[in-house]
């Protein structure tokens, strides 16, 4: 036996997951308060007296950890043309783990830079023109960043004609330079800044989040929270040497403050009649709904849905929706406990969360008639092919109805140029090991992807 | 010697227009010619001509139009690049722009009220535009 200790400092809870790497098995999993504002070893010491009651005293050979405690990994970022190097900052930013609390596009203003010093983020993302293009964007907005005092590390990733400069700009700062986000027109490399956004996260955030107190029991990888979870669906959707994935695959995970959804599928245009429009996305790429979430942003949902069909699901009237709605926001840890009506409600809102969250994620179809008679315009990836939908989070987990919920990330015929799967199997992620097998894949990943399969619930063809 | 920049182009088909077999060989043409080339394919919007030239701080639109509704795709077009603040942009276009006989001096006409700096009638050999591109962008021969 190899134990080995995989550790998720959330912003609540401190996770423990303790996995037998040689015999590919999960040995138990505990949780307790993180405690980030005392010493974060108190959390985790006790995390660990409650999983060794369950497996017995371990010795662990190696201990891996990733962490979203502390708010997080928070990053502002800056681009030229928002649907370009804009939205290509915002989805290295999100595929590197990251709480994308600020996207501004074109020259940042004064207004822009009080906002900014008022988000305090971890890590500055400043893009702007393709190679050989627009520089004047994002020198100006170097200019402007360099009127404040150095506060954070700032990654430039734009016009590589401009690099240099930016960083003689910003002097005095904490500068890193990559290559460019959006090289050419339409290219998307965003694998170096997702990289470098790690290693800072790595060597410096640590620090500045208290977390650096528990390093001394780590063996070496620590990332954020996010960044695992990313790694550990890519893993279960193509597999690793020696060991098949599940194909392309989306996983959801509605929290109760944001809803996270990931795909792993190319999502290219298949016919020939279709014309892909907008900047290409990631194979293996990230959103986060800010405003979905089963507590402290339930009225998003609402809002998102309408409460008429939150009314039509849950089987309650609209004003006792909005009369619950109102008191699952003010007490955000209260849970159904066997009420039938707030279980109906929590399951419609969940039900709308996965929904709204996913086809927000998937791409759109627009149907147009040219000389050429019938064309179709698709923007963002199609994901009617993917056939293997993952799903984890409390309101989805701590019900027998999850398949029910976990089918509103299909295709519906209500949003027809939505395009999300035709039919799926389900994964059920019932104890949240998705990020610890995230970790474990760095150095295990035959083991992890293994668990994975094993561990997650899966359930039929849902149509 | 630094190698100076070359001009830099945005090309595509405007409109809900799918013909694509032009818009490669102006591709090749232009990129043989020297030209640094941002090709948006079919279906362009305005939006989309004049966002890919504020990224590629482009120094040229060219815009291609084939099937005869090249007049209303491109109404309003130095107006919003102008709002962009692509102020002086050239913008050139050309293909079948029009739908029927008309005389192509006033269809010229009629395209130059609307801000583009040339217009091209059908079956313009792609040498006429680099040629009109080099005069516009004052390139003085020293580029192939």
């Amino acid at each position: 036996m190899k134990p080995v200790l995989l550790i998720d400092f959330g912003s609540t809870y401190t996770k423990l997951t303790a996995v037998d790497v040689e015999g590919e098995r999960i040995l138990g999993t505990a949780s307790a308060y993180t405690t980030v504002q005392t010493d974060i070893n108190d959390g985790l010491a006790l995390g660990r007296r409650r999983l060794e009651e369950q497996t017995g005293p371990l010795e662990f050979a190696e201990c891996y950890a990733c962490s979203s405690a502390a708010g997080g990994l928070r990053m502002v970022t800056s681009g030229l043309v928002p649907e370009l190097t804009g939205e290509a900052a915002r989805l290295a930013s999100l595929g590197a783990g990251a709480k994308v609390v600020g996207v501004y596009a074109f020259q940042l203003t004064e207004d822009d830079l009080e906002d900014i010093r008022r988000l305090r983020p971890d890590i500055f993302l400043l893009v702007g023109g393709t190679d050989g293009g627009n520089t004047e964007c994002i020198l100006h907005n170097a200019g402007m960043l360099a009127t404040m005092e150095p506060q954070f590390p700032v990654v430039v990733a734009g016009n590589r004609t401009a690099a240099r400069q930016c960083q003689r700009i910003l002097k005095g700062w904490e500068v890193y330079v990559c290559p460019n986000v959006m090289p050419k027109f339409g290219v998307l490399q965003i694998e170096p800044t997702q990289k470098q956004i790690r290693e800072i996260f790595l060597s410096r955030i640590i620090q500045a989040k208290g977390l650096s107190r528990a390093t001394a029991l780590l063996s070496d990888i620590l990332m954020p929270t996010p960044s695992a979870v990313l790694l550990a669906t890519e893993l279960l959707a193509r597999g690793c040497e020696g060991e098949r994935g599940i194909g392309d695959l989306i996983a959801v995970d509605v929290g109760g403050a944001t809803t996270d959804v990931y795909s792993m599928a190319d999502g290219m245009p298949e016919q020939m009649n279709t014309v892909y429009k907008g900047l290409p996305e990631p194979f293996s790429k990230r959103t986060v709904e800010g405003d979905i979430g089963m507590r402290y942003s339930v009225y998003g949902i609402v809002e998102a849905a309408g409460v008429q069909r939150v009314s039509q699901l849950s089987g309650l009237p609209e004003k006792r929706v909005e009369e619950l709605v109102a008191y699952l926001r003010e007490h955000t840890d209260r849970l159904p406990d066997g009420d039938k009506e707030l279980e109906a409600l929590d399951q419609a809102l969940a039900s709308l969360a996965v929904e709204t969250a996913v086809a927000r994620h998937a791409g759109t179809m627009e149907e147009t008639y040219t000389m050429m008679g019938q064309t179709f315009v698709q923007t963002g990836k199609d994901l009617t092919r993917v056939r293997q939908i993952v799903v984890t989070g409390g309101s989805l987990i701590h019900t027998k109805n999850t398949v029910d919920i976990a089918k509103f990330a299909l295709y519906s015929p209500a949003q027809p140029m939505s395009l999300r799967p035709r039919q799926a199997d389900v994964w059920v992620d019932r104890s949240y090991i998705l990020a610890a097998m995230g970790l474990l894949s760095s150095r295990y990943p035959q083991a992890a992807l293994r668990m994975m399969k094993k561990e997650l619930e899966q359930h039929g063809y849902s149509e | 010697m630094e190698q100076r920049k070359k001009k830099v182009l945005v090309i595509g088909v405007i409109g809900a227009d799918v013909h694509a077999v032009g818009n490669k060989i102006l591709y090749h043409a232009f990129t043989e010619a020297g030209f640094d080339v941002v090709n948006l394919g079919v279906m362009v919007s305005q939006e989309e001509y004049i966002a890919a030239a504020i990224e590629a701080d482009a120094d040229a639109i060219v815009v291609s139009s084939l099937y005869g509704q090249g007049e209303l795709d491109c109404r309003g077009m130095r107006e919003k690049c102008d709002e962009a603040g692509l102020k002086g942009i050239p913008l050139l276009v050309g293909g079948n722009i029009v739908i029927g006989k008309q005389r192509f001096e006033d269809v010229e006409k009629r395209f130059k009220a609307m801000g583009f700096d040339r217009a091209f009638p059908p079956g313009t050999d792609p040498q006429v535009t680099i040629d009109a591109l080099r005069e516009i962008l004052h390139m003085d021969g020293d580029e192939a």
